[in-house]
């Protein structure tokens, strides 16, 4: 199981072992972290998972769909590594990545 | 406030985040959940969207809010299974559906809603359903892969989103709505128009302005839907999605002040200091809602996970945050539907896109402000709303009108 970083909103780090095929998102909610909020459940719906991320190793994830950017856009603190982090699918190629959770996910 | 036993009622949405966040937060007293399913918090809005495309195992369609094993983790008693019968306000405790009983010094309640009764003749028979929760929607997922006619009595979105769903499975579905036009409580006349057009072009069939009185029964079991005019809509399997009524008779017995809902303030606080009640069972102020003094019951998840937040803040003895922004998501088909704000009151609706082809968005607007809008795969537009109304800046049609002017422009005026 790969293990994430989890950069939290106070600035701690988490590392959490996430299943193949489950989403950063789901992560970090299905341990109650702090920062991310999820409130549409990880369909890409509600940008209140928004992470950066800071470390990915190559390939580790798809490129964002155009939802996805429009989305982010419109976030107060959007960056250029700004990701919605239930469309971050893990895989084995995932060992090793860190976000940063944003603060502002409400 | 200073609790340190905290009982919650209802381990739907509302209840699962509170105790999680509560807990996440640094309370360290006791914490007990109380639910009827025999589930642990799940997504609800997953069971009205698709039926026969996820796997079969419960484990695979059931997606939970926290894993099952969390709660004890998190020393969070589950009472699972329980319902809770009475609540004793001068003991401070609740009595369980087994006898048992539990102290609390804060208790919340989150006992959710419940699908509105039509009590007409014939609603027993088999094959009339209604859907809440997962083992509704399992009965009905099984009634729509049968593949037998489909009658669905009310245009809401709960109706609309099985419709689509069971036409994806080839079934044939009528959607029969007592009012003029489908969702005529909760969207404007311009997306219950471009809804009932999707609908109608995947071969559904609408009945608007048609009064259902009852049902037939054929062969010990529902044959049709019977309708005012006295014609039947054959079918053999019905989904009554005609509303949702609260669960507040707990909250009434015990003396509560309710009306439709619990009746809370902004910071879930009902009329007794030790009680609290959060999400769809609350009537509960909304900002910039001008109608109804300005409450309303909001069902939705962000609402409930809004007063999740504001009740543990108050807990924990913190100020009042801002609230969120109401808003409502539905998938129909391809379609992604999201509304930000409450469509209430007279407006003026401004149409960004096209709906022949990509998003569209309509904006409401009065006095010069954004009402709510309704957007139709346009992320960008329901992001740029979200903002328009919790800063409750002004808008002009005419710019918002113009598809060369940037929303981010808006957003900043």
């Amino acid at each position: 199981m790969p293990t994430i970083t989890y950069v939290l909103p106070d600035g701690t780090e988490q590392q959490m072992d996430v299943p193949c095929g489950q989403s950063v998102m789901d992560g970090s909610v299905r341990n109650n972290l702090p920062g991310i909020v999820a409130e549409c459940g990880g369909s890409c719906s509600c940008a209140t998972c928004h992470v950066f991320l800071e470390h990915a190793p190559e390939g580790a994830f798809d490129d964002a769909m155009t939802e996805e950017t429009d989305l982010v856009e419109f976030l107060d603190d959007a960056a250029p590594n700004s990701r919605l982090s239930c469309q971050l699918i893990v895989s084995e190629a995932c060992e090793g990545a860190r976000v940063r959770v944003s603060t502002s996910n409400g | 406030m200073n609790p340190r036993k905290i009982v919650v009622v209802g381990a739907g949405h509302a209840g699962g985040t509170f105790v999680a966040l509560l807990r996440r937060e640094g309370y360290d007293g006791q914490i007990a959940l109380v639910g009827a399913e025999e589930h642990a918090p799940y997504h609800r809005p997953p069971l009205s969207k698709s039926f026969g495309t996820s796997g079969t195992g419960r484990d695979e369609k059931v997606k939970w809010i926290y894993d099952p094993g969390y709660y004890q983790s998190q020393g969070i008693e589950l009472h699972l299974r329980e319902s809770v019968t009475a609540i004793d306000r001068d003991r401070r405790h609740v009595v369980l559906t087994g006898g048992g009983v539990l102290d609390y010094d804060l208790l919340v309640l989150a006992t959710g809603a419940e699908p509105r009764r039509l009590n007409l003749p014939g609603e027993g028979l088999d094959g009339i359903h209604t859907l809440r929760d997962l083992a509704d929607a399992e009965r009905l997922e099984e009634a729509i892969l049968s593949g037998a006619p489909l009658a669905i009595v009310g245009g809401g979105y709960i109706g609309l989103e099985v419709a689509a769903a069971a036409r994806a499975q080839g079934v044939d579905v009528t959607v029969i709505e007592r009012e003029d036009r489908l969702l005529a409580r909760v969207a404007s006349p311009a997306l219950s128009g471009l809804l009932s057009e999707h609908h109608r072009a995947s071969g559904t069939r609408i009945l608007t302005g048609a009064q259902t009185v009852g049902y037939v029964c054929d062969s010990g079991r529902v044959g049709g839907v019977r309708l005012a005019d006295d014609t039947v809509v054959p079918c053999g399997t019905v989904l009554v999605g005609a509303g949702a009524v609260p669960r507040q008779a707990l909250a009434e017995q015990a003396g509560l002040e309710c009306g439709n809902g619990i009746t809370v303030d902004a910071r879930c606080r009902t009329n007794d200091k030790s009680i609290l009640a959060i999400g769809d069972v609350t009537n509960r102020p909304v900002d910039g809602l001008e109608i109804m003094d300005g409450r309303m019951r909001v069902e939705s998840i962000p609402s409930a996970v809004d007063q999740a937040r504001h009740a543990v803040d108050l807990i924990l003895g913190r100020p009042a945050q801002d609230h969120e922004v109401p808003w409502f998501w539905s998938d129909q088909f391809d379609l992604k539907i999201k509304i930000a704000g409450i469509v209430h009151g007279d407006y003026e609706t401004v149409q960004r896109g096209d709906p022949a082809g990509g998003g569209f968005a309509l904006y409401h607007l009065r006095d010069g402000r954004l009402v709510a809008a309704e957007t139709v795969n346009a992320p960008k537009d329901f992001m740029a709303s979200k903002r328009m109304l919790s800063s409750r800046c002004p808008v002009e049609a005419a710019a918002l009108r113009d598809p060369a002017t940037d929303l981010k422009v808006l957003i900043a005026a």
